[in-house]
């Protein structure tokens, strides 16, 4: 069978036609398909308040340290290089340094507990090369500890300090092992987790509970509802360097 | 025919080192026969049946991290229609099979293969406690 040219060519542009067509229907389907109207009200934001008038009443109460540290088998490591932190206190003029006017700064207790930010735009995530690290729907920003490479990338992005890297076997550290959640293993970089295990079992994270002052309220910032966001109304609230455009979800009231 | 010792000499000793993991195993007593691993208590059966955990239990243990770390998916409905916790530690170690030392690495150890460190994190019930269940009580 021999062509002609006028078959060779009439074929050549059906050909190209065919395999243009599914690209081509897509394009009107998308046109003809309405855009679902984004439903921001149904999103959630997990976040937290942190009373500071409450939390200075009580002042060298560690009971959410603690708390945090037997339930998430997190190593007291004495050399401060190699510590291990996921919610920890800190001086005021390192968490807010700008509030250290002459009488604002009597408003804050001198140490503050301080944990990750479970920030809306995670700066840890952009970086982490392996996805080790990643916002979950709820806005927890989670750890997955079988993936981190420990190359600390997100050390070095989180302006809030929130990340640790094992440089050692955390085990000799711990007292007891709590066997109900994992340690970590040396060459991995962990932090708060916003006790999503908890969260999974419908109970509050371990330090909003263990708190005798009921200073942590934990809840859904988008919630307009909720006792957070009711807080939030009424309460002069601050976020740690907010400048920096992370958004973090946790709320100091002053 | 002057090299016929040499040459029985040699094929002897070609045959003695051909026949030497015979040998070996015979002076070691060893068996083939694989570990015997404890049985469950009775009414108790794994997530899946057992011909599946043996081929396949790596692939389930992978979807199971997974699932929980990254999807949320904190429970595993069996084939059976039983739900279970996701939980290598408290589901798979505490509730049947004890401890790593008697379950996992007895079968591992026999068919030469490393398992994934998985215990550098994960922790495993403590082998004296989960071997003798009298004992513990009589302490208490």
């Amino acid at each position: 069978m021999k062509l002609t040219r006028k078959e060779f060519l009439r074929l050549s542009a059906a050909a190209v036609v065919a395999a243009g067509s599914g690209t081509l229907a897509r394009a009107f389907d998308r046109k003809e398909a309405a855009p679902a109207p984004a439903k921001a009200d149904a999103k959630v934001r997990l976040g937290m308040a942190i009373d500071l008038k409450k939390c200075g009443e009580a002042p060298g109460c560690e009971k959410c340290l603690t708390a945090c540290r037997l339930a998430h088998n997190v190593p007291q490591i004495p050399n401060p290089a190699h510590a291990v932190k996921w919610i920890w206190e800190e001086p005021r003029q390192r968490v807010f340094p700008l509030e250290d006017g002459d009488y604002a700064r009597r408003n804050f207790p001198e140490k503050l507990p301080v944990l990750c930010n479970h920030c809306t735009h995670p700066s840890c995530v952009k970086v982490c090369p392996t996805q080790a690290t990643w916002k979950r729907p709820d806005g927890v920003v989670m750890m997955d500890y079988h993936r981190c490479i420990g190359c600390r990338y997100c050390m070095a992005a989180c302006p809030y300090g929130s990340r640790s890297f094992n440089f050692e076997d955390p085990r000799p550290h711990l007292e007891k092992v709590n066997p109900a959640y994992p340690t970590r293993t040396i060459g991995v970089v962990e932090k708060c987790n916003f006790c999503e295990e908890r969260l999974a079992d419908g109970q509050l994270p371990a330090c909003v509970a263990a708190c005798p002052q009921q200073a942590l309220t934990f809840g859904d910032l988008n919630d307009e509802e909720g006792a957070l966001r009711r807080l939030l109304a009424n309460r002069f609230a601050l976020q740690r360097r907010p400048e920096l455009g992370n958004g973090p979800s946790i709320f100091y009231l002053i | 025919m002057r090299d016929k010792v040499l040459i029985y000499a040699g094929l002897l000793l070609v045959l003695i080192l051909l026949t030497y993991p015979v040998w070996q195993g015979l002076a070691g007593r060893t068996v083939s026969a694989g570990p015997q691993l404890p049985q469950l208590a009775k009414g108790k059966h794994c997530v899946a049946p057992v011909t599946v955990m043996k081929k396949a239990h790596m692939q389930l243990l992978m979807a199971w991290r997974q699932g929980k770390v990254r999807h949320q998916q904190d429970h595993y409905t069996a084939y059976d229609g039983t739900r279970y916790r996701v939980s290598l530690t408290g589901t798979c170690l505490a509730q049947c099979h004890g401890n790593k030392e008697d379950f996992c690495e007895r079968c591992h150890a026999y068919a030469g293969v490393a398992p994934l460190d998985c215990w550098g994190c994960h922790t495993s019930p403590a082998k004296a406690m989960a071997k003798t269940p009298g004992a513990a009580q009589e302490a208490q």
